[in-house]
């Protein structure tokens, strides 16, 4: 199995000098929104293997907060450039086709960044400043870009072909249906107009280490599980009843910025950043959560959705400034609002218990009641700490991360020898 | 009734179905003192019980624009949400969410393209052959120096049925207005009952909350006759016993449709009609695809629609008796918070975490109790029996549509998102390539892939696909309007400035 890895560089920018930057990454799209896959400074679309990317400017908007809130200083951040992929198979490997197809363009973008120069070596310069993500989600490990775009085009060719067929299938089982259309795709193949590279199980040493994980660090989850409760009983709860909340409208500015970029396609991109209430009960709260989730996303939700939400195809939540400000980034299908709808709706639990650490965040109760279920002061909320990605790639143009799951099914039952007429049935209404 | 329906327009209560014309008159504020001046007296039509039915009646909106331009100031200008400041027509984005490209961009309507945004909506509705007469009453003095008139919508009546020829305003939600429902919780099984605050401002909505609305400090200018806001006593409440109205002229193409039909069924009558009915949800006298449900739902009752609206789709998850994707199954999926019903604490439990559902498509809908609208709406044009409609020669050039008018608290929640989401979406309930059967602009969608299509689900079978649909239905204008409550619509008229 070829696992999915990210990349995310963040290097501090000089202030002055962000308006030329903006003006080079703009030569990335068509127009505000929509890439140009071929430009010539990262060529996207030449990686065989890359996901998503994005470059996003994390110009945080919200740090007058904590002194509004907590009467604490504002500090001063440095403004960072961010550089996200999400990939498969080994970071090494993907490292070094980034130098290769995208190593002059790189270079042009990353000069805007502090200590970066002529003499800079680019690949130990993009290892130094990829940071560690504190939890990760992957719709489905596993799946990688070539299989997306194989099994997206078996599927056409299956349904195209079934249904220039259909007068003669009239009479036909499910089963007999399948297997023709398994002939078909067999033929296509032979013909070279198909192809379906084979998936590899995964490796022994793979599945040693994943069980190896899900068991140590579960344990580890279990076994701190009691102390966090504690603290949540004996700290955590009792601010949450006086924690400040401050969600108001974001200004027209930046919500009219967002929509021009944002709904170009079925699917968009999502980059959100604030800081984290101040205290140690709270950063280790949120730690500890936010690596719970990271093992659940692993081990629970690798397959296809994260508890009930069936919408993202990855996302991430990242720690900066040494656990001070945390970002979150994802790639989702559907318009913003009908995405925080969903999320609300389906899990608001789950974003209270991260989301309840940033400051201004709507009152929570025992870190997962309430909160999101502040439908508007959400959306505000969630909105006024969003921040305009200045270029978004995504692969699977088009398709939502449901369509690739059922795209795989097509392929699984369409692989299968001999399937029960019930299996059949199943399959064919996938069609 | 904890409700002052005297303060309410009446449009939020009654359909005035039985004033059979109708017509709205789209405005410009042409002088802001007359304007205000006609405010102050306009016979508008309240949501109060009168045990004679009138035989006219007269509702008022304003855009936020129109607002502006009687004065508001601009502080409380700014707390109108986003959606309505923005309009229908105002961002690109938004027109890419409501589905208005191509031959449906604001730039190619009628009125109300951007920059050219109406002020105010004037309806008027009367019994048969009456509006002419209401019509000249009301444009009169202050209105006629007051208000430029740049499109009057006429409405007809075909007997209920839109010009498709399919008996409409069969399913509205139930709105709470004794306000006994408990809000902000959950809801395992479907309910047809609606919180008050989903279509009345000021009130608390599904989520127990009170939607945003312009709050005035009662020392202002004229805000004492506002009635002070529930969730914040202190202040004035601008938008109390008021609502958003969008209005949508969306012109059908009606000989289009029925011609498309009649060649894919190679004018088999019976096919013909079958397909129109899929694409629908309902027959053409009403009666739903799905068949009755064995329990009741709240809020349906005899009054509500009756038999014909005590359905959901739950035993028909793949869409073999009403097609995933027909307009009715789009715009209500009737689903509750949870699916798979009430069930025991440890079962609801794992539902939650999604962790005991092995479909690919399980669970896609959001919870539709959030996204209800009330429909007003008209149609317009006389009426084109099938038999005609799908003769070759049209010789009539008379247009056909829809006036296409909803209530809702919560613009972007409600209608925005069951335009966006579920009917123009080309990926609703798992569906690919296709969006609403009637409404659908057939654009192709982000990967180049044409959405022209409509989708049968067969059991055991390949659904049966329907390609190349044209566009049967257009955009000819349309804003987002403020339906002032009554003390509210005389505050415009001698409180702001
Ligand atoms: C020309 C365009 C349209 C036509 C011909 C049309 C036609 C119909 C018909 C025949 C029905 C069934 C009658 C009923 O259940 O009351 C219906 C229901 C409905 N339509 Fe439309 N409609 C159109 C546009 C829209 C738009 C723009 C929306 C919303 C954005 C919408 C939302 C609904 C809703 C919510 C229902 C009720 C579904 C239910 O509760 O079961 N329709 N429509």
């Amino acid at each position: 199995m070829t696992s999915q890895s990210s990349l995310m560089v963040v290097a501090a920018l000089d202030r002055k000098t962000v308006t030329g930057l903006r003006a080079l990454l703009a030569i990335m799209n068509h127009a505000p929104g929509r890439v140009n896959a071929a430009n010539t400074l990262v060529p996207f679309g030449e990686f065989e293997n890359l996901h998503f990317a994005r470059f996003v400017i994390l110009d945080d908007h919200t740090l007058d907060d904590v002194q509004l809130l907590y009467g604490l200083p504002r500090q001063e951040y440095p403004l960072y450039l961010a550089f996200l992929c999400d990939f498969d198979g080994p970071s090494e490997d993907f490292l070094a086709s980034l130098v290769k197809l995208a190593g002059a363009g790189l270079r042009r973008v990353f000069a805007f960044c502090e200590g970066f120069t002529n003499a800079t070596d680019l690949l130990e310069w993009v290892r130094e400043h990829d940071i560690p993500i504190a939890t990760r989600y992957v719709n489905w490990r596993g799946r990688t870009v070539k299989q997306v775009r194989e099994e997206a085009r078996l599927r056409q060719a299956i349904g195209a072909y079934l249904r220039s067929s259909m007068g003669g299938l009239e009479n036909r089982t499910a089963e007999q249906t399948r297997v023709r259309a398994r002939e078909f795709v067999r033929a296509e193949i032979a013909a070279g107009r198909l192809t379906l590279t084979p998936s590899e199980g995964m490796s022994w040493a793979g599945k040693i280490g994943g069980a190896w994980h899900f068991v140590s660090v579960g344990l580890l989850l279990a076994l701190l599980l009691p102390p966090v409760l504690l603290l949540v009983l004996l700290r955590i709860r009792p601010m949450e009843k006086t924690d400040a909340v401050f969600a108001p409208r974001p200004g027209p500015e930046l919500a009219a910025e967002l929509a021009l970029i944002e709904d170009h396609e079925v699917t968009n991109q999502f980059s959100a950043m604030g800081s984290v209430k101040p205290g140690l009960a709270r950063l280790w709260v949120l730690s500890y959560i936010l690596w719970l989730i990271d093992w659940a996303a692993r081990h629970l939700f690798g397959k296809g959705r994260l508890a009930r939400v069936r919408t993202i195809h990855f996302a991430r939540w990242v720690f900066l400034d040494d656990r001070k400000r945390i970002l979150f980034a994802s790639n989702y299908d559907g318009s913003l609002d009908s995405y925080m709808d969903d999320f609300i709706n389906k899990v608001g639990f789950g974003l209270n218990v991260v989301f309840t650490a940033g400051i201004g965040y709507p009152r929570t109760r025992w870190l997962l009641a309430q909160g999101a279920n502040d439908e508007q002061k959400f959306k505000y909320y969630l909105r006024r700490h969003q921040m305009p990605t200045q270029v978004w790639y995504n692969a699977h143009s088009g398709l939502t991360a449901v369509d690739l799951q059922r795209n795989n099914r097509i392929r699984r039952g369409m692989e299968e020898a001999t399937l029960s007429e019930d299996a059949a049935r199943e399959w064919v209404q996938l069609l | 009734m904890p409700v002052d329906t005297k303060d309410v327009q009446g449009l939020l209560r009654f359909g005035y179905g039985s004033m059979k014309e109708a017509g709205y008159l789209v405005l410009r504020i042409r002088d802001v003192a007359a304007a205000r001046a006609w405010c102050a007296v306009a016979p508008v039509a309240t949501a109060e019980y009168q045990e004679r039915p009138p035989e006219v009646a007269l509702q008022v909106a304003f855009t936020w624009t129109g607002l502006g331009a009687l004065g508001l100031e601009p502080g409380l200008l700014a707390e109108f949400p986003a959606e309505f400041q923005s309009g229908m027509a105002g961002e690109e984005g938004r027109s890419r969410r409501l589905g208005d490209i191509g031959a449906s961009a604001p730039d190619k309507w009628e009125w109300g393209q951007p920059g050219r945004e109406p002020h105010a909506l004037v309806m008027l509705f009367a019994r048969s052959g009456r509006l002419a007469d209401w019509r000249q009453r009301v444009e009169n003095d202050p209105f006629l120096t007051a208000f430029e008139t740049i499109a009057f919508l006429f409405s007809g009546d075909l007997d209920g049925h839109e010009p498709f020829g399919f008996k409409d305003g069969i399913s509205q939600p139930e709105i709470d207005w004794r306000r006994e429902r408990a809000t902000g919780c959950d809801e395992l099984t479907y309910t047809n009952v609606q919180a008050l605050g989903e279509f009345v401002l000021g009130y608390p909505n599904e989520y127990g909350k009170y939607t945003d609305r312009p709050l005035l400090d009662p020392a202002a200018r004229g805000a004492r006759g506002l009635l002070p806001a529930e969730d914040n006593p202190g202040k004035r409440d601008l938008g109390r016993n008021g609502t958003y109205l969008v209005l949508r002229q969306l012109e059908q193409d009606v000989r289009g449709f029925w011609q498309f039909l009649d060649k894919v069924s190679e004018s088999n009558e019976a096919e013909r009609l079958r397909l129109a009915e899929a694409m629908v949800g309902r027959t053409t006298e009403g009666h739903p695809l799905m068949p009755p449900n064995t329990n009741a739902i709240r809020g349906i009752d005899d009054a509500s629609g009756g038999p014909s609206n005590r359905f959901t789709y739950d035993g028909d998850p793949k869409g073999i008796r009403c097609p995933l994707g027909s307009h009715i199954r789009r715009s209500n999926p009737r689903n509750a918070d949870l699916p798979g019903g009430p069930g025991s604490l440890l079962s609801r439990g794992l539902r939650m975490l999604g962790l005991c559902d092995d479909s690919y498509r399980g669970d896609l809908i959001a919870s539709t109790r959030f996204h209800r609208i009330l429909r007003r709406g008209r149609e317009y044009g006389p009426r084109l029996p099938v038999a005609d409609a799908v003769r070759e020669d049209p010789g009539d050039t008379q247009k056909r549509g829809l006036q296409f008018v909803c209530l809702n608290a919560n613009i972007s929640r409600q209608f925005e998102f069951v335009q966006n989401a579920w009917l123009m979406s080309t990926k609703f309930d798992g569906l690919s390539e296709e969006s609403d059967p009637l409404m659908g602009n057939r654009t192709a969608a982000g990967d180049g892939r044409d959405s022209a299509n409509f989708s049968l689900p067969m059991e055991g079978k390949p659904p049966r696909v329907i390609a190349g649909l044209p566009q049967f239905v257009t955009m000819r204008g349309g804003a987002y309007f403020f339906l002032p409550s009554l003390r509210a619509l005389r505050y415009f008229g001698e409180g702001p400035v």
